[in-house]
């Protein structure tokens, strides 16, 4: 009987193409833009002080939104795009 | 209820982001693999389309002059052209190669266009200065999609024509309804907002 339960598990060597990369970076850089921005400028982030901000000062937040759209690129474009660079 | 038209500019300036990105990751990608899956083809001239609509009440709600309105239905017609010619490229709906000059000609109008409705100098508000700069950028950037037209696969071209949208999109997040562009501000111009 054995008493070894880990299984081995082959690691997987994947290397990326240049391409791959700049793909890859494009999303989070663009987020990390956005984190700087939010940084710099905290009173742009109505969020943080929310009283007496109407409706269009708590939605549009220029530095959450570039963060958002990095995130999102990086999620749902980079990522299936660096896959078909794989294929 | 309606936003303040800075607010407009700045959710304009995350679908510019949005745009550029889209063409930057076709440039490094490649056509080929860029086309691989059918959807991701019609991904940025659907939202150019996209953000042709979304000129029209731009147009109707925020704009305080003639000349302005005149401005933002041009930007409106051309972004749906050009939108609507790369659609047909993409579907093979549309397949004379000359389709390809809509979108150097929507450039060329678009830049045009803000360089002949503002009225003031560089240095009269930050506005000012942003619509000269933006005209500047697309007049001179027309250059990017022309190239792309002629030399669909250069890389070169392919990647400037992405990063002029990115560069617009930092103008409109720069963007305020009355502020100052390095330390000037006309008294003429009147308060500055927060």
């Amino acid at each position: 009987m054995s008493t070894q339960t880990a299984t081995h598990v082959r690691p997987r060597a994947r290397t990326l193409a240049p391409r791959q990369i700049v793909l890859s970076v494009l999303g989070p850089l663009t987020a990390l833009v956005g984190v700087t921005w939010a940084i710099a400028q905290p009173y742009r982030i109505t969020l943080l002080h929310p009283y007496d901000q109407g409706f269009w000062w708590l939605f549009v937040q220029p530095p959450l939104w570039i963060l958002l759209a990095g995130l999102a690129f990086h999620l749902f474009v980079a990522r299936p795009l660096i896959e078909d660079l794989d294929a | 209820m309606q936003p303040p038209a800075e607010h407009v500019h700045w959710m304009f300036a995350t679908g510019f982001l949005l745009l550029g990105l889209f063409l930057l990751a076709e440039a490094v990608a490649g056509e080929e693999v860029w086309r691989r899956r059918r959807w991701r083809a019609y991904l940025w001239p659907s939202f150019t389309f996209l953000m042709g609509i979304f000129m029209w009440p731009v147009m109707t709600f925020f704009t305080n002059s003639t000349i302005h309105m005149v401005a933002h239905g041009a930007w409106a017609q051309v972004m749906m052209f050009a939108g609507a010619a790369e659609l047909g490229l993409v579907r093979g709906k549309l397949t004379n190669p000359l389709w390809r000059l809509a979108t150097p000609l929507a450039f060329l109008v678009s830049g045009l266009a803000f360089l002949l409705h503002e009225q003031n100098q560089w240095l009269f508000q930050r506005s000012s200065f942003l619509h000269h700069f933006l005209g500047w950028t697309l007049v001179i950037g027309a250059l990017f999609p022309l190239l792309r037209a002629l030399r669909p696969r250069w890389a070169l071209a392919n990647a400037g024509f992405a990063l002029v949208f990115v560069v617009v999109a930092v103008a409109l997040y720069a963007d305020r309804d009355l502020a100052p562009v390095f330390g000037h501000l006309s008294p003429l111009a009147g308060q500055p907002h927060r």
